[in-house]
């Protein structure tokens, strides 16, 4: 396992999450204390064991393609932080 | 007779038949209890009282639970209320919907009643995270009621509900349970939809139920299980009654005592009162079994790579584009979703997205959540070892009663410790229960001890008959509130 070289603010902006310096520093040592606990984890030869990614290990669990009755517009968009002309607005994304 | 609110689900429904006093008595007799108490507890997000009463006036006593209010935690969406998970993200949301529990609540006959008060999107064990206010344990109101789901097991504690529902991703429903001094079952992954339930780790989440006793956790259990097309890891498994179990003594019951969960660094009074419940399951007629679950002492790190992993991909639709909080004036939108999230989001939240998002990221997969998802592959093999052997395992809930408030905010590292007992479970996918097993005195005030059944995946009625036969043995206290 590598030891950890954490760059807190280079990892919350690729979770688009702005942070403060305080948080940045706070975060960097307090994850850096959590990343260093499971380090125990590499003790384990795992080399011969399958992954689980799921407690029920169930696959393609499909239904018939039919249409079925979706959320009302005007109750999905009464949540939009921003709307119009029955439709989301967003921030502008081309110049 | 005694008060309305201090009497248990079956109690109620007694009462009901009787005629002695009408759900719409019940739902009042809520409001009065809580306006009395909850300044002091702060269990309640919200709730919506005319609405409960009109349900509880229309209300079927015929049905399973049939004009019964039950508590919901914030984190469960129930038409045209609010669902904030206790973030400040979802400040005003109203729910489109109602998840699929509410939906087979309300069929049987229960009026979903209340917002509960609960770590900001489930991560915490304190219910310290909540960005709207503290909860305080009954018992003791300088302490947390444990967390997650620490409003849905104060309110029952403090007899402001009669039974809630909470969510256990590691422990969310059990150790607030433990720590409040009443039941709560964390059912098997698949169990129930977690359909309209907001999702943190979906491989781990389950919704499961807090009451005042065993039987109580199974009549909801009822109520709220089964195959649901709105969640595909929902399991379509042959309908069962989950009381049929209860009623019945500990003879012929193999019980295995893990000898990893009763390490050095836990509460030697806690330790002491575990002890002595296990011996109260062996005067009840049960065998017990050492059995070791080797891998236990990892679970802990496993569980902080996967779930913070999950979350880290889960909330991403946390973008204040369709729903949720929105920064003002973005200056484009790179700015829109930073400062989005850096406002809606508390420091837990973003601490866990950061560690999630890196254990998933280019060049860490492999050494961090490739290897913690094998690691729990061996998780899993331990308890299906066990439960070769045993019936059920017995353990204790959390190492530590209830903690100060404020006391651990600034470790997040000892705060994850506190789970240590619970996490596996969710893990390896089998269910748990937690049930009051006696009380310790500490600054003069008696906090309780949760003890901790757990049975095998798909397990829950043998699991719910084990608990209900030593919780029967137990004399039933509730704190007293002024």
């Amino acid at each position: 396992m590598s030891s950890p070289n954490l760059d807190v603010r280079d990892v919350a902006r690729l979770a688009r999450i702005e942070l403060t310096d305080e948080e940045a520093t706070t975060f960097q040592a307090q994850l850096g204390r959590v990343l260093e606990y499971v380090e125990q984890l590499g003790a384990l030869d795992v080399s011969q064991v399958e992954p689980t990614a799921h407690a029920n290990p169930v696959f393609n669990v499909f239904r018939e393609d039919v249409p079925q009755p979706g959320l009302d517009r005007k109750v999905v968009l009464a949540n939009a932080p921003h709307s119009a002309n029955n439709l989301v607005v967003v921030t502008k994304v081309i110049e | 007779m005694s008060n309305i609110t201090d009497l248990t689900i079956s109690e109620l429904q007694a009462g009901f038949r009787r005629g002695d006093f009408t759900p719409a008595d019940a739902v009042r007799a809520l409001e009065a209890r809580i306006a009395n108490v909850d300044s002091s507890i702060g269990a309640y997000l919200s709730r919506d009282f005319d609405t409960a009463l009109a349900a509880a006036e229309k209300a079927d006593i015929s049905l399973p639970l049939g004009g019964v209010p039950i508590g919901i935690k914030d984190a469960i969406n129930v038409l045209g209320e609010s669902c904030t998970c206790s973030s400040k993200m979802l400040t005003g949301y109203k729910s489109p919907y109602d998840a699929t529990v509410i939906g087979k609540l309300r069929a049987a006959g229960a009026i979903p009643f209340g917002r509960l008060n609960m770590d900001e999107f489930a991560m915490g064990s304190s219910t310290e995270n909540s960005a709207y206010q503290i909860t305080r344990n009954p018992w003791d109101t300088s302490r947390i009621p444990g967390g997650s789901s620490g409003g849905s097991a104060a309110s029952v504690a403090a007899r402001e509900a009669f039974a809630t529902l909470g969510s256990d991703t590691g422990g969310s429903i059990r150790q607030p349970a433990a720590l409040c001094g009443v039941v709560g079952l964390k059912p098997s992954y698949g169990r129930v939809s977690r359909y309209g339930l907001v999702a943190f780790a979906s491989s781990l989440d389950q919704i499961g139920p807090i009451a005042r006793t065993t039987r109580d956790c199974a009549g909801i259990l009822n109520a709220i299980a089964g195959k649901d097309p709105h969640d595909s890891t929902s399991l379509d498994l042959p309908a069962e009654d989950f009381t049929s179990q209860l009623g019945r003594d500990l003879k012929g019951v193999k019980i295995g005592i893990p000898r990893e969960y009763f390490v050095d660094g836990m509460d030697k009074r806690v330790r002491e009162k575990v002890e002595a419940a296990i011996r109260q399951c062996e005067n009840l007629g049960a065998e017990l079994v050492e059995v070791s679950l080797p891998h236990t002492s990892y679970a802990v790190g496993v569980y902080y790579i996967i779930a913070t992993a999950e979350a880290s991909a889960n909330l991403a639709r946390f973008d204040g584009v369709r729903y949720g909080h929105r920064a003002q004036n973005p200056r484009d939108l790179l700015d829109h979703y930073m400062r989005s999230r850096e406002e809606g989001f508390g420091s837990e939240v973003k601490r866990r997205i950061i560690l999630g998002t890196y254990v998933l990221s280019s060049g860490y997969y492999d050494a961090y959540y490739l290897r913690a998802q094998k690691v729990r592959t061996l998780i899993r093999q331990d308890f299906a070892n066990a439960f070769e052997k045993v019936d059920a395992l017995i353990c204790p809930t959390s190492p530590d009663l209830a903690f100060k408030i404020g006391e651990r905010t600034d470790d997040p590292l000892r705060m994850y410790l506190a789970d240590i007992f619970t996490i596996a479970t969710n893990l390896a996918g089998i269910c748990g229960i937690s049930v009051p097993c006696g009380l310790i005195e500490e600054e003069g005030k008696p906090l309780p001890v949760g003890l901790q059944f757990l049975g095998k995946a798909m397990d829950e009625s043998r699991l719910l008959g084990i608990a209900d036969a030593f919780e029967r043995s137990q004399e039933k206290t509730y704190p007293s509130i002024a």
